[in-house]
């Protein structure tokens, strides 16, 4: 018996998200008196993994595993799962997560719950609480399977250091030619830019910025902060910024430690999508806004000027405490 | 081509969520219905194939009598056919075993669904069918062509887009991009009455137990108020001292 955790990784490192989905199964398998394994598909430093609590690394390097393909990854999942005989499958809530784990759970028989939020509030019966109806509600959920599948919320349970020791092992699944029937011809990707998905912060822009054209002085607050850039869905609906930028409702969700929301008014439906991020400001000059009612600070004022003093600010922040 | 769009009828995007009984069921009290936005993408998608590539599209829903509402508006715009599957959708895993059976009795070579649904977020019905019936699968869909059973489909990714060849069967999980907002139809007179003589097929559902079981809800905390502050100097200070993100 053992709890097993897909650690998600990104040329060679492990991605924050991973470390702290290891987090997660350590405190699970705490509850279940059991051990984790973590298992890395041409991850990155196996050590690392112990830092937060696995016990075991599997190491699967292969080639054909170069880039990410959901049902070869989830058959490797639910291998290992096997292998390792897990009664929990820790996963993210990436969106490769996300794309793998019905796969994973329709071939382990396992009941699968995504966007926890917690550790269960007990193993026997199985409960777990995650978010439902885009953050504005949350729902306890048993999972009644031998088996269970849980896809961890970003940004809701942490990192918990631990600093064990893991032993490392190869890993080598079987893979077959029906694991590779969707194919991947390419993958266009900004490598300079920083994720909504992985962002620490992030700056998002509505209809109060008037134009496409008033764009910069968001990109140089992101920058200045080391944030993603994001807007609201009347602008990408306007085409002023990509499909890829919208967050909200219908949109990418955002679980950010910081959001920063700059001329967006604050429909409920954009409010549900951000609701996750832990510290929210808004720069509105609409006093009556609906955002100030959901937000930690604010300022009522221009956008246009608040915002080049706000970077300037930050600027000069930056450079006293470098 | 025979498609199938798999319907989730979902609270609109502006409702009130509140629970009743105990904060065990979802209070549909003054709740408008709709057809879950990424569902409804994925049918405007689908009737680009019937009208331009001869598709058939049925939809299908599994849910009680009261979704039909929401089915007839998805064949007032467009769908030829409407199954109901008559059971109380459950979990994501009981719903997508319904939709299996459905897809194999009918023998459809593409299955639309959403990537999501705006209510219960599960995520996990679109894959399972296409576990469950070994079709192909492509999720985070946002462009997608076919050409005899060549499939050519862009997906979104984390911090881009991917680009990914196939064949049918297959089933995805779609949201916006699929078709843009500006393309999304709103059922005209003709359609509205076309739709009431369309076949609306009610099957009975097959053996298939829930996985999971949600026990109750719960609201987030109410917020603390606003910190309302006159100058960038203040809310630096407060991010980097108080809130300790910067």
């Amino acid at each position: 018996m053992s709890v097993l955790v897909y650690t998600e990784s990104e040329e060679g490192n492990f991605k924050k998200i991973a470390l702290e989905a290891v987090s997660y199964a350590t405190g699970i398998a705490e509850m279940m008196e059991t051990t984790v394994t973590a298992l890395a598909v041409n991850g990155g430093d196996a050590s690392q993994l112990g830092t937060y609590g696995a016990d075991k690394v599997l190491e699967v390097s292969n080639d054909k595993l170069s880039k990410f393909n959901a049902e070869a990854y989830a058959d490797v999942i639910a291998q290992a799962a096997k292998a390792e005989d897990a009664k929990v499958v820790v996963l993210t809530s990436s969106a490769n997560a996300k794309f793998m784990a019905p796969l994973i759970a329709v071939n382990l028989e396992a009941g699968y719950v995504p966007n926890v939020t917690e550790l269960p509030a007990g193993t026997s019966p199985f409960k777990v609480k995650h978010s439902v109806f885009t953050n504005k509600a949350f729902a306890t959920t048993e999972i009644t399977t031998h088996v269970k599948v849980i896809g961890l919320a970003k940004n809701a349970f942490g990192l918990k250091e631990k600093s064990a020791a893991a032993t490392s092992e190869a890993f080598s699944p079987q893979l077959s030619e029906d694991d590779f029937s969707v194919k991947v011809v390419s993958v266009d990707k900004a490598t300079d830019k920083v994720t909504i998905a992985d962002a620490e912060i992030v700056v998002s822009g509505g209809r109060g910025l008037k134009g496409p054209e008033n764009w910069g002085m968001i990109e140089e607050l992101a920058e200045t902060l080391g944030a993603a850039t994001a807007c609201s869905k009347p602008v990408s609906d306007m085409g002023w910024r990509p499909h890829s930028e919208h967050v909200g409702q219908t949109g990418k969700p955002v679980a950010s430690n910081l959001y920063i929301a700059i001329g967006i008014s604050g429909a409920i439906q954009h409010l549900a999508g951000i609701n996750s991020s832990k510290v929210k400001v808004v720069i509105n000059n609409d006093p009556e806004a609906p955002f100030f009612k959901a937000a930690d600070y604010g300022i009522v004022g221009d956008a246009f000027e608040v915002v080049p003093q706000l970077t300037e600010k930050l600027k000069a922040f930056k450079a006293q405490n470098a | 081509m025979k498609i199938l769009v798999c319907i989730s009828h979902v609270p609109d995007t502006t409702s009130k969520i509140n629970f009743t009984e105990n904060d065990t069921k979802f209070d549909t009290n003054g709740v408008q219905f709709v057809i879950n936005p990424n569902d409804e993408f994925g049918l405007t998608r689908a009737m680009w194939f019937k009208e331009k590539q001869g598709a058939t599209v049925h939809v299908v829903n599994v849910g009680g009598p009261e979704t039909e509402p929401t089915l007839r508006k998805a064949l007032a715009i467009g769908a030829d056919e409407a199954i109901r599957v008559n059971t109380t959708a459950t979990d994501g895993f009981s719903v997508a075993k319904q939709l299996a059976n459905v897809v194999k009795e009918g023998g459809y070579d593409l299955v639309i669904a959403g990537r999501e649904s705006i209510d219960y977020n599960g995520g996990m019905v679109p894959g399972m069918v296409a576990k469950l019936t070994g079709a192909n699968f492509v999720n985070t869909c946002i462009n997608l062509e076919v050409n005899e059973d060549k499939v050519t489909a862009v997906r979104e990714i984390d911090g881009g887009k991917e680009t990914v060849s196939t064949s049918l069967p297959l089933v995805i999980g779609g949201q916006k991009g699929l078709v843009e907002e500006s393309d999304l139809r709103i059922p005209n007179m003709r359609g509205i009455m076309q739709a009431r003589s369309k076949p609306l097929n009610v099957k009975e559902p097959v053996d298939a137990s829930a996985e999971t079981q949600t026990t109750n809800f719960e609201k987030p905390a109410p917020k603390g108020a606003v910190k309302l502050v006159d100058s960038v100097d203040e809310l630096v200070n407060l991010l980097h001292n108080e809130a300790k993100v910067i």
